[in-house]
Formats: C-alpha cells, sequence, structure tokens
C-alpha cells in the first residue's frame, strides 16, 4: 500500500481511532506492562523493579513449569489433530452431499455450542464421572460391571472434552475452503483420469488446506492457555499452565512468575504456529 | 449414491450425535427427581427450578450479569459500527495491521487477556468492580462486532449515500437518516450476540470481579456442592433457553441484513 494522506486517510483513521485506541488502553498496555512484569520479582507483595531473567529461567528450567508447558503443548496439539480429522469429513460430507440443506446442517452444527462453555465442560465432567451419565448408562445397560476409571481426572478427560468443545471451529472454516473449490476442476481431474482417491488427495485436499490450517491454528492457540477445562476433568494428572498460571497470579503472590509463565506460553505458541504455516506454505507450493 | 459416500452420511450423523450428547443432558437431568447424576432416570420433578427462585445470591448475580452484558455489548457494537465502517468505507495506511491488533483477541487464550487486564488494574491501585468486567467484555465482543458489522457495510451500496449527498443532506444526515437504518439489523445481531457472550463469559469475570460475582462466577462456586448439580443443572437449562432464543433473534436480524440490499433494488 502506498502512503498517502488523503482525504480517505483522514476519515478512515476519524472512524476507527476510537476502536483503535481503546484496544491499544485495554490490550496493548496490559500485554506490554504484563511484559515488563515478567522481568520484575515479587516478595510477597513488594514488587522489586530491577530487571532481571530470573522468572524466565525457572519458568524453562523447573521441572513442574517444563512438566504443565509439554503436557499443555502435547494435549492441544492431540485435540487439533483430532478436531480436525474429525470435522473435515464432516465438513467435505455437508460440502459435496449436503444439497439443499446445507444451511441446514451448519446450523444443527452450532446449536450445541450456544450454551456455555462453562456448562459444557462441566457437563463433561458429570458424563465421565465415576458415577456419571456414561458410567452408569452402560452399567444400566449392562455392558459393563464396574464403572470405567480411566475417563474421568486426567489427561484423556481434557483430550475429549476439549475435542468436542472445539468442533464447530474446525467444521466452519474447513466447510468455507471446500465450497470455494471450483466444481469444474474436479470434473477435469475425472476426465484426465483420476479416481476418486486421486482425486481428493491431488486436487481436493491441496486446495481446502488454506482451511485445514485456519481450523489448526483457531483451535491450537486457545487450547494450550485453556483454564476451565483441565480444572473441571483433569484432576491434578491433567492440570495445564493456564491453571499454573492462575495459582501464581493469586494464591503464590507471584505475579511476576506468572507473568513470565504466559509471555513464555505466547512466544512457544507463536513460535509453533509460525513454522506450521510456513510448512504449509512450502508443501503447498507445488501444486 | 456411492458406498464411500453411505459411510460418510453414517459418519456424520454419528459425528452429530456426539456433538449434541452433553447438551441434551441439562433439559434431561433438570427434570430428575434424583439428586445424583446419573441413569436410570428416577423420575420428574420441577423442584430444581422452584429452588431456583429462592436463591438470592444467583438473583444478584443475574443482576450483575445483565448490567456487563447490557453495557458491554452496547460499548463493543458502538465501537464495532466505528470500525467496521472505517474499513467498509475507506482504503487507508495502516488499516490492516490495526484492525488485525484489533481483532486479536479472536484468538488471544483468555488467560492471557485476564492476567494481563488484571496485572494493569492492580498496578494502577484500581479496584475491581462491574465495571472492569465491561471493560475486558467489551474488548472481547469488539471483534465479532466488527465481523457482524462487516458483513453489514459490505451490502451498502454507496449510491445511495451519494444520492443522499446529491440531494442536500450532509454527512451526518446521510449518516443517520440513510445508512443506520440500512444496517440497523446488523447492528442487533452484533447486540444480541455481544449479550450472549458476555453473558457466558466465564475467565475474563472470574478474574476481574472484586465482591460482585456474575452468572457464570456464581455457577463456578455450585460446582463444589455436589447437592446443588441438579439445580445447577436447571439453571443451565434455562441459560441454554435464553440463548438459544437471543441467538434465534440475532439470526433473524443477519438475514435481513443481508437481504437489505436486494429488497431496496427490488
Amino acid at each position: 500500500m502506498k502512503f498517502t494522506f488523503n482525504n480517505d486517510t483522514k476519515k478512515g483513521w476519524r472512524l476507527l481511532s476510537a476502536p483503535f485506541i481503546y484496544s491499544l488502553l485495554l490490550l496493548a498496555a496490559p500485554l506490554s506492562l504484563m511484559f515488563l512484569l515478567s522481568f520484575w520479582t515479587q516478595d510477597y507483595l513488594v514488587l522489586d523493579k530491577t530487571f532481571t531473567l530470573n522468572n524466565y529461567i525457572e519458568a524453562f528450567t523447573q521441572p513442574v513449569y517444563q512438566l504443565l508447558f509439554s503436557r499443555s503443548l502435547t494435549i492441544s496439539l492431540t485435540v487439533t489433530l483430532f478436531t480436525v480429522l474429525l470435522a473435515y469429513p464432516m465438513a467435505y460430507f455437508i460440502s459435496f452431499y449436503g444439497g439443499e440443506r446445507k444451511a441446514l446442517w451448519l446450523f444443527l452444527i452450532t446449536i450445541p455450542f450456544w450454551t456455555s462453555y462453562l456448562l459444557r465442560m462441566f457437563l463433561w465432567k458429570v458424563i465421565l464421572g465415576y458415577n456419571g451419565v456414561f458410567n452408569s448408562f452402560f452399567i444400566w445397560l449392562q455392558v459393563i460391571e464396574e464403572p470405567m476409571t480411566f475417563i474421568l481426572y486426567n489427561t484423556n478427560a481434557v483430550i475429549i472434552a476439549l475435542t468436542h468443545g472445539w468442533a464447530p471451529f474446525a467444521i466452519l472454516p474447513i466447510f468455507v475452503s471446500l465450497e470455494k473449490i471450483d466444481r469444474s476442476l474436479l470434473e477435469a481431474s475425472k476426465d484426465l483420469g483420476d479416481g476418486p482417491i486421486q482425486q481428493f488427495f491431488r486436487v481436493i485436499l491441496p486446495l481446502s488446506a488454506p482451511g485445514v490450517v485456519g481450523a489448526a491454528l483457531i483451535i491450537f492457540i486457545p487450547t494450550v492457555g485453556d483454564y476451565i477445562t483441565p480444572k473441571l476433568v483433569g484432576g491434578t494428572e491433567g492440570l495445564m499452565i493456564a491453571n499454573m498460571i492462575q495459582v501464581q497470579f493469586s494464591k503464590a503472590n507471584n505475579a511476576p512468575l506468572a507473568a513470565a509463565l504466559s509471555v513464555s506460553s505466547l512466544m512457544i505458541v507463536a513460535f509453533i504456529s509460525i513454522v506450521f504455516v510456513l510448512i504449509n506454505r512450502k508443501y503447498l507450493r507445488r501444486y | 449414491m456411492s458406498r464411500a459416500s453411505k459411510y460418510l452420511k453414517i459418519f456424520a450423523y454419528t459425528y452429530l450425535i456426539f456433538l449434541y450428547a452433553p447438551a441434551l443432558l441439562l433439559p434431561i437431568f433438570s427434570f430428575n427427581s434424583s439428586q445424583i447424576i446419573s441413569f436410570p432416570l428416577t423420575g420428574f420433578t420441577t423442584y430444581w427450578f422452584e429452588r431456583l427462585l429462592y436463591q438470592e445470591t444467583l438473583h444478584e448475580a443475574f443482576k450483575n450479569s445483565m448490567i456487563v452484558a447490557i453495557s458491554s455489548s452496547i460499548l463493543a457494537t458502538t465501537l464495532g459500527v466505528l470500525a467496521s465502517r472505517s474499513s467498509t468505507r475507506y482504503n487507508f495506511t495502516g488499516k490492516q495491521i490495526s484492525l488485525t491488533f484489533i481483532l486479536a483477541p479472536l484468538v488471544l487464550p483468555e488467560i492471557i487477556v485476564g492476567v494481563s487486564l488484571l496485572t494493569v488494574l492492580i498496578q494502577l491501585g484500581l479496584s475491581l468492580n462491574l465495571w472492569s468486567v465491561v471493560l475486558g467484555h467489551t474488548l472481547l465482543i469488539m471483534p465479532f462486532s466488527i465481523l457482524i458489522m462487516n458483513s453489514a457495510f459490505n451490502n451498502l451500496d454507496i449510491s445511495l449515500e451519494e444520492a443522499s449527498m446529491d440531494l442536500g443532506e450532509n454527512q451526518i444526515g446521510t449518516f443517520f437518516r440513510i445508512i443506520l437504518p440500512l444496517v440497523f439489523p446488523g447492528i442487533m445481531a452484533s447486540l444480541l450476540i455481544g449479550f450472549t457472550l458476555s453473558l457466558d463469559e466465564f475467565i475474563i469475570a472470574f478474574f476481574l470481579t472484586g465482591t460482585e460475582t456474575t452468572l457464570p462466577v456464581y455457577i463456578w462456586s455450585l460446582f463444589r456442592f455436589p447437592k446443588e448439580l441438579p439445580t445447577t443443572m436447571a439453571l443451565g437449562t434455562l441459560l441454554l433457553i435464553v440463548s438459544l432464543i437471543l441467538l434465534s433473534l440475532s439470526e433473524y436480524f443477519r438475514r435481513r441484513s443481508a437481504l437489505s440490499k436486494d429488497s431496496i433494488l427490488n
């Protein structure tokens, strides 16, 4: 874009200034302050403002934080993978076989997600519990005799709940990218001798890749920092980095460490996302 | 249909059941007479709903949530209309980057937004109250509002605006007499979505409320008491119904705003 301070620039900024300043004050300023805070130390309630990297050293060397970082990443990457794998055939079905009812299908998919996130995650706790819906239902049907215990208060539970909770965020972008595919390309590939499987891998999948990448990022980035799900269904074995950030911030009275953990997780997430996008770009250039 | 598409159809329906299963439990167990949430069902009761009538902390939380949801949806929609009008009507330097920045809360983990806002409030020595939640919620809702308003403004025919100016109306008059009425359905949709998002939002509210709790924070506190579970399910059912009504209304307004361009031409 050419730098011109014309009429449009003036009018545009006059309108944009209020929302922009709002975001500066309530997003940029707080994030910057949190960044600063991560280089300070706190002794009970007194803040020491001398610059130090100790919080970061602690965040990256203490086993407990290393464990929480790697667990959060593992959970969130697994959730991203499962959600996209489940969402793709659904989006494909709606786009190619939805016919007149495409809008209805999309509507049906979004309805259950109109319940609050908090309640949905709580429902998973009710479902997966020892005396919960799932166990009691199958004992009642006499499918199992003893309640299954491996499904609540561990990482499995967190993964199941999150894979459910983020489904529409994967289905919708993939659906949009499938809809954009020019159907004449499919006929062309068929005429040139591609079978259905070849056609899928050589035409449809590469062309819908932007939707898949978008879906993966929309799910991966926020789920790394999820607080509610691990707290409700994760037990101690399934706790994630957000839970630690909250503890350090409130009960442990160590806001600088909480800030350093927040900044570190943002950096890690940003790094992985950028690498992911770059790899995809390189791979997709072949097409 | 080929065999592959038949499997795909079976998969689609199974997946749909998986997506619906948790939400369906809310109405089922809020009318079930047992205090324990498990099968088999024991009998029908409306007791859990009646109990809600006598919870004073709940009524207080409901009132607080109303204040927060109404204020933040109005504030976010106002800011969203300004940002969206600017981005759909004018091309200018720095537009893309500043918009991306304003939309960032869509993907940022909420805990990061919550912790950073709390840091600022504490450092400034401000007390936490409902208004700090309103400020936080506005930040989160504004991106949604911008996206909704973008589609409303994109449907607007620029020649109508020019006609109004040619006929002697000034900019402000054109805005209030031509533009605003035409994007009004979009504004309603944005207000309703914003209200619903704020009503359901937990993390920011959890971090930024002082002693005055909102509805989700109140629900969170109920989770600790197993004997309150059916009451929580009843409350959840009511919230689900409210969300369904609000979002159906907003969908209605959004469709109208999408149609408005054609309806003028015909």
